[in-house]
């Protein structure tokens, strides 16, 4: 039974509801809000689906871990090392951020290819979702790239030889390999630009890149909706059905609304 | 999948076998440039039939369409048709055009919309053009080196190997450091030889390593013209090898195991005053015959991993400008 609200109730519904209507009205924000948070997604998702959100978590674990850590961190020759050892073992917490800045790299990558394997598994790369799973391959790139270049800021010893080891690899190239690797190690041989540039592009360059892409990716997301799994009723290209079909053989048997018959 | 007709819904390709077949040429190919080149040309002909055959097969509906099909009134809407939005219930960020009078203007318009981006992209040229310029070119311009003295005759004494160590640039600090292995062979028509190898191992770039005894208690530091600091440690090596991927090869820096693709690189050597100064390195694809007696067979420097010979050299044919 509804009971009527009291007038202080309403009063203060009323105090709340303005600054959010006075910004409603003048960017079209909370709807655009509402809308994000709560549109209409298939009764059969599940556990599957939460990988890409996952990975785009770790991707702002990375991102704010690393916003503090570029704080203390010297991208010298000089004072590299010496800070990345400033920070872990002088810094309060700063063993904490870096473990999760290093550890988090690795699980930002192993989630994207989980992610990309439910993507793969389902078949939601099919129409009309090409798109997002090429923009998911540009993503995959950044994010290996983005681990790379990162690889090489503690200027340490096994930073400095996986990075002579890596370069020369792209060096192996063909036609355009040698210039790719004189590239990036900013002269003829690994030296003290390499440093600076390798900061400059996993600083800069590529989380640019990659929050780009991951709106447009989102975007995309929520534009076309996420897919249901392939066992679902309403998967595409599927007729809709209403009841339960009669006489489906299979282990799973699909239920009206996608979840498993009892 | 029958789906030709009527036109609603996704429009996909009907299943084909084909692209399997192109998937086992790209594995040949892939295999072969590992194995063989006989194998890379049958990947290639699988890869080309099977590819022809998908195509063919991907645009028949379309070929089809475009013998029969085509309707007098040209094609059908490609959309499920949609009812206009009436304008009067839309929002209309503008009115549209209703009067001749407008219509007119509009080859103004057009002339404004091509010249503003127009203008944008040639601002944007300006500002993008040095800025790329500047991250690109100076990778690629002024990468002279200088040569370096590493000490007199005396502190290589004949038929015996020495590591030198040191820095290429000392402005750059330690990570110009180098290292070369250098044994004097004794005079070769009266003038001295010597054989300089470069330790960067032409896999991957990683140090190579002695495979002998080294005195690091005889280790002496020597100083060389203009303040240079080398290092010389006597070492007794019987061949050289690799710690990242064992990569082995023999005392003259060819490649015995592993997956180096050509010889060590070497320095050029000079003699002046009686020092020794090392300059540039070159790339080497074989040697043959020992010490003083041997004949390189030498090549302009390539990065590790890059082969100076054979068919696989024609991947590389051009190199940055040294
Ligand atoms: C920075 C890395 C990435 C982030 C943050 C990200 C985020 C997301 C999110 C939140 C979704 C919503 C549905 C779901 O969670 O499964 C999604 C869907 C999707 N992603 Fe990613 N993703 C990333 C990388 C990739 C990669 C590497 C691929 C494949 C190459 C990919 C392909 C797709 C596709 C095709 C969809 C649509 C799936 C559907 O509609 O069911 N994404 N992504
Ligand atoms: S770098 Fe020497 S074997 Fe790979």
């Amino acid at each position: 039974m509804p009971r009527r609200k009291s007038a202080r109730r309403q009063k203060l519904e009323q105090l709340i509801a303005y600054p959010i209507d006075w910004l409603e009205e003048r960017s079209g924000l909370i709807g655009g809000l509402r809308y994000f948070l709560l549109r209409k997604v298939p009764g059969d998702t599940s556990w599957w689906h939460t990988l890409g959100s996952a990975t785009l978590t770790a991707f702002i674990v990375q991102t704010v871990t690393g916003v503090v850590l570029a704080m203390y961190y010297k991208p010298d020759p000089d004072k590299a090392y010496e800070s990345i050892r400033f920070i872990t073992d002088d810094l309060t917490f700063g063993w904490l951020v870096r473990g999760m800045h290093r550890w988090g790299a690795s699980v930002f990558i192993i989630l994207m290819f989980f992610h990309m394997a439910r993507v793969f598994l389902f078949g939601a790369y099919k129409y009309p979702r090409e798109l997002n799973w090429i923009i998911g391959v540009l993503l995959l790139v950044l994010g290996m790239l983005e681990g790379f270049t990162g690889y090489l800021l503690p200027w340490d010893q096994t930073a400095y030889w996986a990075t002579v080891v890596g370069i020369n690899l792209n060096g192996t190239a063909p036609f355009l390999g040698p210039f790719l690797a004189q590239f990036l190690q900013g002269g003829a041989e690994i030296g003290n630009e390499t440093l600076s540039r390798f900061y400059a592009m996993h600083m800069l360059l590529i989380p640019g890149g990659l929050f780009a892409l991951i709106g447009l990716h989102l975007y995309l997301v929520i534009r076309l909706g996420v897919s249901s799994p392939p066992w679902s009723p309403e998967a595409a290209g599927e007729e809709r059905v209403e009841a339960p079909p009669e006489g489906r053989a299979g282990l799973v048997q699909p239920g009206p609304r996608g979840g498993y018959a009892k | 999948m029958e789906r030709s007709g009527g036109d609603q819904g996704p429009h996909l390709p009907a299943p084909s076998l084909w692209p399997v077949g192109f998937a086992v040429g790209i594995v040949c190919i892939l295999a072969g440039l590992v194995v063989s080149w006989p194998a890379v040309a049958a990947g290639a002909l699988i890869t080309v039939i099977f590819g022809f055959l998908w195509v063919r097969d991907a645009t028949t509906e379309h070929r089809r369409m475009d013998l029969h099909e085509e309707p007098a009134g040209g094609p059908a809407p490609a959309r499920r048709s949609v009812e206009p939005i009436p304008a009067h219930k839309g929002e209309a960020a503008m009115p549209a055009p209703h009067d001749e009078a407008e219509i007119d203007r509009f080859p103004r318009n057009k002339f404004l919309e091509g010249a503003t981006l127009g203008l944008g992209a040639a601002i944007g040229g300006i500002v993008t053009l040095p800025v790329l310029g500047f991250a690109v070119l100076p990778a690629f311009t002024d990468q002279e080196t200088e040569e370096v003295d590493v000490g007199t005759l005396g502190d290589y004494p004949e038929g015996e190997w020495r590591i030198a160590t040191f820095l290429e640039d000392p402005d750059a600090g330690e990570v110009s450091r180098r290292t070369a292995y250098v044994r004097n062979n004794g005079p070769l028509e009266g003038r001295p030889s010597f054989t300089v190898v470069s330790n960067r191992c032409v896999h991957l770039g990683c140090p190579v390593q002695p495979g002998g005894p080294s005195e690091e208690d005889k280790k002496k530091i020597v100083r060389g013209e203009g303040g240079t600091q080398v290092e010389l440690t006597p070492t007794q090596p019987s061949n050289f090898g690799c710690p990242c991927h064992g990569g082995a090869y023999d005392i003259e820096g060819n490649r015995t195991a592993g997956p180096p693709v050509r010889a060590l690189d070497r320095y050029e050597f000079s003699i002046r005053n009686g020092r020794l100064f090392l300059g540039k390195t070159y790339s080497v694809s074989e040697v043959q015959g020992e010490g003083k007696d041997a004949r390189i067979k030498r090549y302009r420097l390539a990065g590790p991993g890059q082969h100076v010979d054979g068919l696989e050299s024609w991947l590389y044919p051009i190199q940055p400008p040294e």
